[in-house]
């Protein structure tokens, strides 16, 4: 095969050349002042989080020396008895773990079924007044952007310390977020069903029931099943301020420098959040699979 | 007579009832199924109230007593302490973006360690990803109060553990971003004699960057919520001065510093939006 190569002439060349050398120049003064713009907000954040590093390398030898305190003293000539201290209080932190997985469920369960409630309402294509629509849009907003952990502290305030006051926070704040979520999936619906029952003589509530239900649930469980996942580390923090679970226990190891036990506690932390990602992967994979097949 | 369309439509129906036998007349098995999935979840619910030792009495008298201080809370003041508002707001900032950067930063490069595609090894690959699941597990809260330990109470232990938790998050989505790239690319650097930071350099992090910014700008969204309530266990932010207050019972204070939470994190969602929808374009929002 022949192949020709072209020269271009003198003056073309430098043409698209000096064409050249100005875009990659006007790349780089972008580059630059992206760079300019995140050294001052660097420097104004370093200045307000009092940012000091000398305090950091002081510190940071002490934290490798406290992962290395918190790690356990496993020798393997008397592995069990060491595992045993290790795990002194297995059986009360499984308690307080299954209280914290109930907390995450609970809170899951009630506040998936405010969001599912108030996400047909919040929707454009369902709802056409624009008032009710804003309305409950805006509470949505509120629940999912004030942090669950500030719900909690008023609960424990107003109800008493306790899992109730974590399992309200969790639910209400699972409400706002799942509620904006739902809305979205219902607002991407095909509205043929919908005007087919509506065609009958439908009440509002049967359009929702047999034409928009159907199209959106597995997509509203999938939703469901990540935010358990979100609330089981959620509800393991509940805790620090007295809302249930294990959390009161991690923070009074980590606050009283009883070392091993904040390593266990971890561990069964990290290895319960661990398992409920897997078994929610694998069933959000089953669900995605049935919907793919149909 | 019948109506022809009702004709037309009893037709139809049969036709559709050979068609889709599960629809029209579910199996008494399959119901049952529905059922005992319903009822299981129902029940677990149940057992987790009382578990948990829910009262409606109990609600009551905490709905009431929740209504007298929503009452309290109205009109909402600073008092005299809108400065310290002010100060611990700036912190929650600083630790939010500090705290990103460190992360995004420190997990760059360990991204294309855990990413298949650039390493090959698949211990390494294995070890990496499970390496970050572990630091992903652990709350930011938590993380918070290890590293309050190790530096002492402020926002700079905030900033450290909010770039920790990151970091997790951060190394797997990057190299989630960096494993789907397009490799021709890289095969086209790799023809013109490139080394491997080569191929890295010119091949991956021109099509990964956009995903990577965006990412970063989402995390500091949901970081900047995180980082309000940080200063409940000490490490700097607004959180502190919310919390003093609420044991304080001063609940006008409270319902000001929650409203100020409020604004804040609808601003930044505002102008980070606004940049993520710039670097990727808004059609792919929802990939993000």
């Amino acid at each position: 095969m022949d192949t020709h190569l072209y020269r271009l002439s003198d003056q073309q060349a430098a043409a698209l050349l000096g064409q050249y050398a100005e875009a990659v120049a006007a790349k780089r003064r972008r580059a630059l002042l992206f760079v300019v713009a995140l050294g001052v907000c660097t420097a104004l954040a370093a200045w307000a989080g009092e940012v000091d590093l000398r305090k950091f390398a002081e510190g940071l030898p002490r934290f490798w020396s406290y992962l290395y305190d918190i790690l356990p003293k496993l020798r393997l000539a008397h592995f069990s008895t060491d595992l045993a201290e290790w795990f002194w209080n297995w059986d009360g932190w499984l308690w307080l773990l299954a209280e914290t997985l109930l907390v995450a469920y609970v809170g899951t369960f009630l506040g998936a079924t405010v969001g599912f409630i108030l996400s047909f309402l919040a929707s454009a294509n369902l709802v056409k007044n624009a008032i009710a629509r804003a309305l409950v849009r805006r509470s949505l907003e509120f629940c999912r952007t004030v942090p669950g952990i500030v719900f909690a502290l008023l609960f424990v305030y107003t109800l008493g310390l306790g899992p109730i006051p974590g399992v309200l926070a969790v639910a209400i704040h699972t409400s706002g977020a799942l509620g904006k979520q739902f809305a979205e999936v219902v607002e991407n619906i095909d509205m043929k069903p919908v005007d087919g029952v509506r065609a009958t003589g439908a009440t509002w509530v049967a359009q929702v029931r047999f034409a928009v239900v159907p199209q959106v649930l597995s997509n509203f469980v999938s939703y469901t099943l990540l935010r358990f996942e979100i609330n089981v580390r959620e509800a393991s923090i509940m805790g620090f301020v007295g809302a249930g679970g294990i959390g009161k226990e991690l923070l009074s190891s980590i606050r009283q420098f009883y070392y091993s036990d904040v390593s266990a506690i971890l561990l069964m932390i990290i290895v319960t959040v661990f398992v409920i990602d897997l078994l929610t992967e694998r069933l959000r994979h089953r669900l995605l699979g049935i919907e793919g097949h149909r | 007579m019948m109506p022809k369309s009702s004709l037309l439509a009893d037709v139809n129906r049969t036709r559709l009832a050979e068609a889709y036998p599960d629809v029209f007349r579910p199996s008494l098995a399959k119901r049952m199924q529905t059922v005992a999935t319903v009822a299981a979840f129902v029940g677990l619910f149940l057992f987790g109230m009382a578990w948990l030792g829910f009262s409606f009495e109990k609600l009551a008298t905490g709905i009431s007593r929740l209504g007298v201080i929503i009452g309290l809370m109205f009109p909402p003041s600073p008092g005299a302490l809108l400065h310290l508002y002010l100060k611990g707001l700036a912190e929650t900032l600083a630790i939010a973006f500090l705290g990103t950067l460190l992360a995004a930063i420190l997990s760059f490069p360990l991204a294309f360690i855990a990413a298949k595609n650039v390493v090959g090894q698949r211990i390494v690959h294995f070890l990496s990803r499970r390496f970050l699941d572990t630091i992903r597990g652990v709350d930011t809260l938590i993380w918070a109060l290890i590293f309050i330990n190790v530096v002492g109470l402020g926002p700079f232990a905030g900033i450290l553990a909010v770039a920790m938790s990151d970091i997790g998050s951060f190394g797997k989505l990057f190299s989630e971003a960096i494993e789907t790239a397009d490799t021709k690319p890289v095969d086209g650097v790799t023809s013109t004699g490139g080394s491997a930071l080569h191929q890295i350099r010119f091949g991956i992090i021109p099509q990964v960057l956009p995903v990577i910014l965006s990412q970063v700008l989402y995390y500091f969204e949901s970081n900047t919520r995180s980082a309000t309530v940080i200063g409940i266990v000490g490490a700097g932010g607004i959180g502190l001065y919310l919390s003093n207050e609420i044991n304080q019972q001063n609940w006008d204070h409270v319902s000001f510093i929650i409203l100020m939470i409020l604004a804040t994190v609808a601003a930044i969602d505002f102008v980070s939006s606004r940049l993520r929808f710039a670097i990727i374009g808004r059609s792919t929002r929802d990939a993000v």
